[in-house]
């Protein structure tokens, strides 16, 4: 039975919520004392005002599209992958891997071999906890978190005792080779006359994310495989009734899903650091959530949420430059956002459905 | 030899210290993962208490306030969390994770509102934080050997929230095990249809359960910060929730086993902690990042089922709808 249109479920529910964390944001930044409209004012112009602000909300809305999407890919087949952050570490040392020890000619190949190279070492990193839920039942939630803490153990041993240049003392790869840095907004808009600021980190890695969130539509509204992730995450019995291999569809699920995630470090360790440092992730892999909950698991929606969150972080960065409100308020928000787009979904559809309930019935 | 039983005891010593936090954070998720309740966030309520105990505590000058504050903000958290997967059926692992984050934010916002010290407390004085105590008798049976020097320096010593955890660990099998109330409990993670039927309120007794696990979680955080250490930092649980959770899962949700796994790792962070003692006796590095990560890699190996199987309660992550 259908309780709401369509168009309820997608935009009014989501924009609700997201106005009740806005809302309780505002009153948190009432309760330590500061402005909220001078916030949000400051938030904006910050952001949005300049080509320079678009560029850092644009950098971090790609980390978000490629995090958003492995979330997604895995909430479609009712898999929660909270692992993104480990995903995105390994994927990391894969583009390190790569970037540094083969001579690549060009940016554009060096692209290519470092995207693969991430995609395998996220996958791989998911590969793990997936096999394990699929053949041994044990809780994917729980193997993932434990996975981003080997991860970032792995990783800081790695970059301490094994991938350290001699001399330096802090816990990073040497430089990538010039022939591999990406090219910023900047130098991809010049030729068409368009002006973009030079010292936006914003790269073409967005493009990848764009076209990975195009994949993710055709995989799973358009493929064969992308039917049995949904059919399985609607009900695991009736996939198995019908022929569907769930071990199968769980491991390839999260490889993709590890994939994504892997791939957020084009955007940080290629794009931006042009090395590899040990918090390249800054957290990316759990904003995934957010965004994904937020976008409704949709390639679309997570995008349009990706550049959301792409603006409380970088307005948020500018508000602890000019105000005394610290940089966690970014976290208060992603926080309230998932509370309300997440575990208090019902809270807020539950109203709306009886709204829609009773109209629909005098109409009727 | 004497230099040996020196370095054990101090090892030993801080185990007791950093399990204390272990223990009672993964009691609290045993009680309420019995419970049917999954909670990923023991992490946030942790810290906000450590937060809120320790504003309470420099304030005051009076530590027990502060451990009252500490857990009354966990057990906020816990409420939150409840509303969100008891009462309107919200998916308990997300609600987890906005809890986590809520505490991260929130505890830096209030710190740098508050205290203006960059999202930390002021260091505490004495009387705003917990004094260690010395039991009966400890200078008196430190001439037997063995045993003297091991009451002194680990069993005796610490401050009266370690005791408190370690009695938890009795309580938390009495009141699971031979009480009417903790049978219902775990019933509700089990079956919670057969607890309607038998008329007992299943939204009650999981209620009941997560604020029983924020209380929990409270004194775990105000351990934290006033008794661990003197005052709260940005973070300062730093991941010790998720290793109460690897501990619970270890210890296959049994209080006895808690205390071991906990102890195991806190044993674990202990060793962590002095890297020239592992070269010392074993002649060879160990990788401390191999120490911080071998909690974590052991609870993957149990999960896999490779040692022993864990069976979490069969109605946990479900919400209980009456009609089904």
């Amino acid at each position: 039975m259908q309780k709401m249109p369509i168009w309820a479920d997608v935009i009014l529910i989501p924009f609700v919520s997201l106005l009740l964390a806005a809302l309780l944001s505002a009153a948190v930044i009432v309760g330590i004392g500061e402005d909220p409209q001078a916030a949000l004012k400051l938030m904006i112009s910050g952001a949005l005002g300049s080509t320079y602000g678009w560029g850092y909300t644009l950098y971090y809305a790609t980390n978000f599209i490629f995090t958003g999407l492995a979330v997604s890919v895995a909430f479609h087949a009712k898999l929660f992958n909270i692992g993104g952050e480990g995903q995105a570490m390994l994927g990391g040392l894969g583009i390190a891997l790569i970037a540094l020890y083969i001579p690549w000619p060009h940016w554009s190949v060096a692209l290519i071999g470092c995207t693969i190279g991430a995609a395998l070492l996220g996958a791989a990193w998911a590969y793990i906890p997936a096999i394990l839920q699929a053949k041994r039942g044990s809780h994917i939630v729980i193997t993932t978190i434990m996975f981003n803490f080997i991860a970032f153990a792995l990783l800081n041993y790695l970059l301490v005792n094994v991938l350290r240049p001699a001399g330096s003392m802090d816990p990073a790869t040497a430089s990538f080779p010039e022939a591999t840095n990406l090219p910023t907004l900047h130098m991809l808009l010049e030729p068409f006359g368009i002006k973009f600021s030079k010292a936006a980190p914003a790269n073409i890695s967005l493009v990848v994310a764009l076209l990975a969130a195009v994949f993710v539509w055709f995989l799973i509204w358009r493929t064969r495989l992308g039917y049995e992730i949904r059919a399985f995450g609607h009900s695991e019995s009736g996939a198995r009734y019908a022929g569907i291999n769930p071990v199968r569809i769980t491991v390839v699920t999260m490889m993709v899903s590890g994939a994504l995630a892997g791939m957020m470090s084009l955007n940080t360790t290629m794009g931006e650091g042009e090395r590899l440092v040990l918090n390249s992730t800054e957290g990316a892999g759990f904003i995934g959530i957010a965004v994904a909950l937020m976008g409704r698991s949709h390639p679309v929606g997570v995008v349009v949420a990706s550049v959301l969150f792409g603006f409380l972080y970088q307005g948020g960065a500018e508000l602890a430059l000019w105000t005394s409100i610290p940089r966690d308020l970014i976290v208060v928000i992603q926080a309230l956002v998932i509370l309300f787009t997440g575990a208090l979904d019902n809270m807020v559809r539950m109203p709306l459905e009886r709204l829609f309930l009773m109209f629909g019935r005098k109409e009727g | 030899m004497f230099d040996v039983l020196t370095d054990l005891l101090t090892v030993l010593d801080s185990t007791m210290r950093l399990s204390t936090p272990l223990l009672l954070a993964c009691l609290a998720g045993l009680f309420s993962e019995r419970a049917g309740i999954f909670d990923i966030g023991l992490e946030g309520k942790m810290l906000a208490a450590a937060f809120f105990s320790a504003a309470f505590a420099y304030v005051t000058g009076n530590v027990w306030l502060g451990l009252a504050a500490g857990i009354g903000a966990s057990m906020l958290l816990s409420l939150l969390h409840g509303v969100a997967s008891i009462t309107f059926r919200g998916n308990q692992l997300i609600s987890g994770v906005a809890i986590n984050f809520l505490a991260a934010g929130m505890t830096v916002l209030i710190a740098q509102s508050w205290f203006k010290q960059g999202g930390r407390t002021p260091a505490l004085l004495s009387g705003g934080r917990f004094e260690n105590i010395t039991l009966p008798f400890a200078d008196a049976l430190n001439v037997v050997p063995i045993i003297g020097p091991f009451y002194k320096e680990v069993v005796s010593g610490h401050t009266i929230l370690v005791y408190v955890a370690l009695f938890m660990v009795p309580l938390t099998w009495w009141v699971l095990f031979r009480t009417r109330f903790g049978l219902r409990l775990r019933a509700v993670g089990e079956a919670p249809e057969a607890v309607d039927t038998a008329g007992v309120s299943v939204i009650g007794m999981r209620y009941s359960a997560v604020i029983i696990c924020g209380v929990l979680c409270g004194i775990a955080g105000a351990y934290m910060a006033t008794g661990l250490q003197a005052g709260f930092v940005k973070d300062m649980t730093a991941g010790r929730g998720y290793i109460a959770l690897a501990a619970l899962i270890f210890a296959k949700w049994r209080p006895w086993y808690a205390l071991s796994s906990c102890l195991l790792f806190g044993f674990l962070q202990a060793v962590a902690l002095r890297p020239d003692l592992i070269k010392g006796y074993l002649g060879f590095e160990v990788q401390v990042q191999l120490l911080d990560a071998l909690p974590y890699i052991l609870t993957v190996v149990i999960l896999a089922g490779f040692v022993g199987k864990a069976i979490p309660p069969r109605a946990g992550g479900e919400p209980y709808v009456k009609e089904r």
